[in-house]
């Protein structure tokens, strides 16, 4: 992404800055133990977990922050938060 | 034309001149002339402008801010505890890359409270990211004016500016000044045409958030720009010069440097004082000659360096300084070393004039008196007796 002068933006533009690279731990999903409730999906406060057409809820790493707070809230204990190598 | 005139007074012609479309301003002393005679135009049809009331110097420049970004040419003005209160939004406007124009009637920073003059105020916001100009005297003030909107609109700057010019010293001081005409500006200082303006029908926002991966970037950006603005003041001078015969092109000016000994450094109005002491102790055979400051800030480091080099006979220099750095020196000794980083000749600072401290032509001539001695690096003028 070329610079705008005065860091000038058209909206929209925060999706090309990929705030998944400020993680620390990441959330890995076990699609065996999720119920499909959508709680996930819910609290994130990035809005960053998508439900697919069968159901099933996927996070966007690029924007997931790590925050951990679907794994704490998941009822089922279907998501584990693992420290990334970079 | 020339007019007997109020400092205050011929910077707000100035400015009126310059055809502002949006003025926001806060009064405060010494400032307050040029607000009230601007409100005065926009009252009474003689400026075309939106004259924003506000509570506050925080709420002025942010209103300029907006009014910048929407494509409007924006004026304000302000000075110490006005200025200090802008110290967000002074960052702000100058990383947005908006080229408003503010003047800045110098006065000292409390506490202690003081109205009085000296420059800390604006020289503590030298890292802002702004262009600063230095009046000597008033005629400049208003001229400086013109030169600033012109090279802040440039494409190649679009960055904010000062135009200091010393609080009562000049802003009350009635001097013969030469106004220009409408058609004279209008020749010079073409409609501001920004590259990119707020417009609620195609959405853009200025100064957006950058990840650690941008903001590097961007501040390489603003600095380069900052120093790509001494190409196009030299060009603006030029101009200026050609259309109306007053060369401002050169950042900074040599008085009587060829054969000088000691070279005193100064900026703003003292420098008329430090003119008029040179002549006399030239005519006791001390040769003594001024480099004068005119733009604080991009800082002309090379033009410094040239000119000390062209003062053949130099043996000191003697910094004079209307401000501290506290904990280290007076920011123009400060730069101006580093300017001549390598050279042999010692640079003197002395700390002078601070809150409204008069200085006066028998203080240059002891200042020149230490430096010949050896005597530096001190505050000048102190009262003993009260310390």
């Amino acid at each position: 992404m070329a610079l705008a002068v005065g860091c000038r933006a058209r909206p929209g533009k925060a999706r090309d800055n990929k705030t998944g690279s400020w993680r620390v731990f990441k959330p890995i999903f076990d699609h065996e133990k999720c119920s499909k409730c959508g709680m996930c999906q819910t609290l994130c406060p990035e809005g960053c977990i998508h439900e697919d057409t069968e159901g099933t809820f996927i996070p966007d790493y690029d924007y997931c922050k790590g925050c951990g707070i679907c794994a704490e809230e998941c009822p089922k204990e279907a998501i584990t938060m693992k420290q990334e190598e970079k | 034309m020339l007019e007997i005139t109020e400092g205050s007074h011929a910077v707000a012609e100035a400015v009126r001149l310059c055809r502002p479309q949006v003025v926001s301003a806060y009064p405060i002393t010494p400032q307050t002339h040029i607000v009230e005679a601007l409100a005065d135009f926009v009252a009474n049809g003689k400026l075309d402008a939106e004259y924003i009331n506000v509570e506050n110097e925080f709420s002025a420049l942010s209103a300029c801010v907006g009014a910048s970004a929407a494509g409007s040419r924006t004026y304000s003005a302000t000075t110490s505890q006005g200025l200090a209160l802008m110290f967000e939004v002074c960052f702000n406007a100058a990383g947005m890359r908006l080229p408003i124009v503010m003047s800045i009637a110098n006065r000292a920073l409390g506490a202690p409270l003081s109205i009085w003059n000296d420059m800390q105020d604006s020289i503590s916001l030298r890292d802002a990211g702004w262009l600063q100009f230095y009046a000597e005297d008033n005629q400049e003030a208003t001229d400086l004016h013109y030169i600033a909107y012109r090279v802040s609109e440039d494409q190649k700057v679009l960055l904010p500016s000062f135009v200091c010019f010393d609080g009562f010293i000049l802003s009350h001081t009635y001097e013969p000044v030469d106004m220009l005409t409408q058609e004279d500006v209008d020749k010079y200082l073409p409609p501001f045409n920004p590259p990119e303006r707020l417009d609620a029908s195609d959405p853009v926002s200025f100064g957006m958030y950058a990840t650690p991966e941008y903001y590097l970037e961007f501040r390489y950006e603003h600095d380069k720009a900052l120093k790509d603005a001494r190409e196009v003041i030299a060009k603006a001078g030029k101009e200026f010069a050609a259309l109306f015969g007053r060369d401002y092109s050169a950042m900074v000016e040599g008085y009587k440097l060829d054969d000088a000994e000691t070279v005193i450094v100064a900026m703003g109005s003292i420098c008329g004082t430090v003119k008029d002491a040179i002549d006399e102790m030239r005519t006791e055979g001390k040769k003594v000659g001024l480099l004068r400051i005119r733009v604080f800030r991009p800082f002309p480091s090379e033009d410094v360096a040239k000119f000390i080099k062209g003062a053949t006979q130099a043996k000191r220099i003697a910094v004079l300084d209307k401000n501290i750095s506290l904990g280290a020196k007076g920011a123009t000794a400060l730069e101006v070393k580093d300017a001549l980083y390598g050279s042999t000749v010692p640079v003197w600072n002395y700390i002078l004039g601070l809150g409204g401290r008069d200085v006066r032509k028998k203080d240059i001539k002891e200042i020149v008196a230490l430096a010949d001695k050896g005597q530096g690096d001190q505050f000048f003028g102190l009262r003993k007796e009260v310390l």
